[in-house]
């Protein structure tokens, strides 16, 4: 059972409160597909993605960076119970998708370097210690029903 | 590995930092032993207090040698290689936790709070790769 103290609840919903998800989620994988090219493979049909400006630009990137990101504000409304929450798309990632766990936790990193550009100061150690929290949570519920 | 253009990229990046360099290391270590707390483990002569002067020493020891390493991306391996030694023989920090994704994070945060809309995904990917690449390095005597 993870535990949440109230200043950690409040540094999440504050920050989540001000992130525009279309946005953001779209930056965040787009950057996950520059930064790691790898998890390209999971896109084949995505059309171009051979550069930073066309993956940037690109209709479909964005789309699906709104999805993934809508997807993590359940984590957000949902902290007590991140498990239940994801039981189902973890079960996709691995019997559809067929996504290596590692990727949720590049992705993890790369949505907190997102936010830290985003918010400047304002991103404190003290918020970005508790978002990693969360987004390590995110992964491993993610990563749960994997056989 | 890097390419011509991330090597512009870092060189470019770390010319922005204006002399914030020192500030950002020290923060870099304070933001890992606060996201990561196993990575204290490896201080326990320090003082982890916020403002220590130990973590604002070893911050600058750290910058110092990363701007040494963007000075030499050329060579990498022969720019950091008495701190290959230490790592290897002296620290023997756990190769994984020390495949510096950890210090790699919290000094990216650190960057793109400063950096805002500069921290590009191309700046971003330049830097990602470079911390690969030291830890690379400093891992390259283990074993």
């Amino acid at each position: 059972m993870v535990h949440w103290t109230a200043e950690e609840k409040q540094l999440i919903t504050g920050v989540w409160g001000r992130v525009n998800v279309e946005e953001c989620g779209a930056e965040a994988l787009a950057r996950l597909l520059i930064v790691y090219p790898w998890t390209q493979r999971f896109f084949d049909n995505f059309g171009n993605l051979s550069s930073p400006t066309a993956i940037i630009g690109n209709p479909k990137v964005r789309a699906h960076g709104k999805k993934v990101l809508t997807s993590f504000g359940e984590a957000v409304k949902n902290l007590d119970n991140l498990k239940g929450t994801y039981s189902k798309l973890s079960e996709l990632h691995c019997e559809k998708l067929h996504v290596d766990p590692e990727n949720f936790r590049l992705l993890g990193d790369i949505l907190v370097v997102v936010l830290a550009a985003h918010f400047g100061k304002d991103f404190t150690p003290a918020c970005q210690a508790t978002w990693q929290k969360l987004v390590g949570l995110v992964a491993h519920a993610l990563a749960r029903k994997y056989h | 590995m890097l390419t011509a253009e991330d090597k512009k990229l870092i060189q470019q990046t770390w010319g922005k930092l204006g002399g914030a360099e020192e500030e950002i290391g020290a923060e870099a270590l304070w933001r890992m032993f606060h996201s990561y707390p196993p990575t204290k483990t490896y201080f326990p002569h320090f003082d982890l207090s916020p403002g220590s002067e130990q973590i604002r020493s070893h911050g600058r020891k750290v910058v110092a040698a990363l701007g040494n390493a963007i000075k030499n991306l050329d060579n990498l391996s022969q720019a950091l290689s008495e701190l290959s030694n230490l790592h290897a023989y002296n620290l023997r920090v756990d190769p994984p936790r020390f495949s510096l994704q950890f210090l790699s994070q919290c000094l990216q945060v650190a960057l793109a709070t400063r950096l805002g809309k500069d921290y590009s995904p191309e700046v971003h990917s330049a830097v990602d790769k470079f911390m690969s690449a030291v830890a690379s390095v400093l891992a390259e005597k283990y074993r």
